[in-house]
């Protein structure tokens, strides 16, 4: 927090600040012209004064309350502090009323300074009673203050876990990929080098999409299916026939808007979690379309319910779903279904459609 | 090599331009003939109990049985290179005994490397006799349980998930699995194969048995602190003092009775 008083921190606040002193003055009115100690046109010039000046003297309990916090200090400290700043506070205001009393002797007579000094417990009394009033206002104040505080830290550290998160995903390209497909390339260049040729250049056509995709905040698609069917030809080359792609890409859901390489890690599991589990490989299904204000994406694999287990199963499905959470909060589905040997994932999310 | 030892390789993976690069590499190689090539699991089995390959290669990823599993199945004579591109198996594949661990993409002289030390291996004894089971503890990920077991008879595989299997006895040098109707012998001992169940699905009942609780009826005082076990099927199994306290400290109070 800021040296300066948070109500003086901010300009709009100074006005709402002077208008505190209309009760105050209104208050110390009263007490002065009670039992007629005053009459009323000197309560008024005695109140006015003071209600201005503890108004500012009043804000100060904000550094006391910050440097003996209720919660959380020492009790004995916390009260020693509060008494002799609340004695310190109300003697200089009373102090600044005898001043305007001086002041005033023009207008109320030489008699004003004595008539007011026989005030002066009266208004000590009130003085510590305003104290305990400003010290329960900052508390409340400071108490909002952290509350604040709190949530502004808990939303950035959300975001920053948030880029960290995506950034880490960006830069996921498995390095297993990389290495099966140089491994298939280093085999073709020797049996099939056109065939080696042509896996550079899907495996450079996946790579230079990737990172260039991984930059923007949302993308069509169309451009993440590019993407997916870059991937998919660099995988047929190592899996052959096992690997057959099929896709229902309605033109409206292809131009809707989506975070990049949302689908990627679907994707990759459909190859690596199910095409490659089964001797006899399979079609990966991919579904993209807009119904109304809704975009639905699906991606649909066979695999073997008997294999293994591979490592690593959970973490791209987590990734996706934190991030359609993250993007669209709880506006977002996200479903994954193991049905006999087929394994379905499906997303729907608000339709935004690209400009 | 100059002084050619003959050597007979088989290669295991199931992707076809990675069994073409093993081949090429390979078959350039003096002494070296290539009996088969596998596209899975099961059939690597297979080819190795019909083939009697000195040699496998053998990826990890694999349809059907993964590589880990291939070891654990085939003749433990046979020198095993893993070849993969991931090298988070690599301790794994120490734990297994295989003969070298050779990363995805590689030279030609990194495979031919891999191919001599099979080759020095070779006429060595083969791993200690309790080495079957142990590495079935090992073809899994550390801090997980076994979620299936794999069992040869011939060149037959067969794959028992855990949760199908009833108990597992002791008989010999080796394990009985009893599954439904079926019982399969194993390689191996009941200890090493206890370690790699879930300690809170199965519970070594008695010096030779390990049993699925999920089987177990009810349990019946036999004689003075040993007990018999009833399955729901109604086969009795002994259970000891020490099979009895962990039954109890699994169950409970349930298994005061």
């Amino acid at each position: 927090m800021s040296a300066l008083h948070p109500i003086l921190a901010r300009k709009g606040r100074f006005l709402p600040l002077l208008s505190t002193a209309i009760p105050i003055a209104a208050l110390l009115t009263g007490l002065l012209a009670r039992q007629g100690a005053f009459r009323f046109g000197e309560a008024v010039t005695l109140a006015w004064p003071l209600a201005f000046v503890a108004v500012f003297l009043f804000l100060s309990v904000w550094y006391v309350a910050m440097a003996a916090p209720l919660r959380g200090g020492r009790i004995l400290r916390t009260v020693v502090t509060h008494a002799v700043a609340a004695a310190l506070i109300c003697s200089v205001w009373v102090l600044s009323g005898a001043g305007a009393a001086r002041l005033l002797v023009p207008l109320w007579g030489a008699t004003f300074p004595q008539r007011y000094a026989a005030q002066v417990p009266v208004l000590f009394t009130t003085g510590i009673l305003l104290y305990l009033l400003s010290l329960a206002l900052h508390a409340v104040l400071l108490a909002v203050e952290a509350t604040r505080e709190a949530e502004r830290h808990a939303l950035q550290l959300q975001v920053l876990a948030r880029e960290a998160e995506l950034k880490a995903l960006r830069a996921q390209i498995h390095p297993h990929f990389l290495f099966n497909s140089l491994n298939s390339i280093s085999a073709l260049v020797g049996t099939d080098p056109p065939r080696a040729r042509e896996m550079c250049l899907y495996l450079s056509e996946f790579l230079r999409k990737s990172l260039a995709l991984g930059e923007r905040k949302s993308i069509p698609v169309r451009e993440e299916v590019a993407l997916a069917k870059a991937y998919l030809e660099v995988e047929g080359l190592r899996f052959g026939s096992r690997l057959t792609v099929e896709e229902a890409l309605e033109t409206g859901g292809q131009d809707c808007l989506v975070p990049p390489l949302l689908l990627q890690p679907l994707v990759e599991n459909a190859v690596r979690h199910g095409i490659a589990t089964r001797v006899e490989g399979g079609v990966i299904r991919l579904e993209a379309r807009r119904s109304g204000n809704r975009l639905r994406i699906l991606i649909e694999n066979p695999f073997d319910p008997d294999a293994p287990a591979r490592r690593g199963a959970g973490v791209g499905l987590s990734n996706v779903r934190s991030r359609l959470a993250a993007r669209y909060g709880s506006d977002a589905l996200f479903a994954a279904r193991k049905l006999a040997d087929r394994y379905l994932v499906v997303l729907s999310m608000p339709a935004q459609a690209a400009d | 090599m100059t002084d050619a030892v003959p050597v007979r390789v088989l290669i295991v993976d199931d992707e076809a331009p990675a069994r073409s690069i093993l081949r090429e590499m390979l078959s350039d190689r003096d002494g070296v003939s290539i009996v088969g090539e596998c596209a899975n699991g099961f059939e690597a089995v297979k080819a190795a109990a019909e083939l009697a390959p000195d040699v496998v290669f053998l990826d990890v990823e694999m349809p059907k049985l993964d590589g880990f599993e291939v070891r654990e199945l085939i003749d433990p004579s046979i020198a095993v290179v893993f070849v993969t591109a991931y090298d988070s198996y690599a301790l794994r594949a120490f734990e297994v005994h295989a003969v070298d661990y050779v990363l995805k993409p590689f030279r030609a002289e990194r495979l031919g490397d891999a191919l001599d030390r099979a080759r020095a291996r070779r006429g060595q004894p083969p791993p200690p006799p309790d080495a079957a089971t142990a590495l079935a503890a090992a073809a899994r990920p550390a801090g997980t349980y076994l979620s299936r077991i794999v069992v040869r008879e011939g060149t037959r595989v067969h794959v028992v998930p855990v949760d199908r299997l009833d108990f597992a006895e002791a008989q010999d040098d080796a394990v009985q699995l009893k599954t439904g109707g079926r019982k399969l012998r194993k390689a191996g001992t009941i200890g090493s194969l206890a370690d790699g169940l879930d300690p809170g699905r199965f519970v070594r009942i008695h010096r030779s048995y390990v049993l699925n609780i999920d089987r177990l009826a009810r349990l019946e005082l036999y004689a003075k602190g040993s007990y018999v076990a009833i399955l729901s099927d109604g086969t009795r199994l002994p259970v000891s003092r020490e099979g009895h306290a962990r039954l109890k400290a699994l169950l409970g109070t349930e298994a005061g009775a």
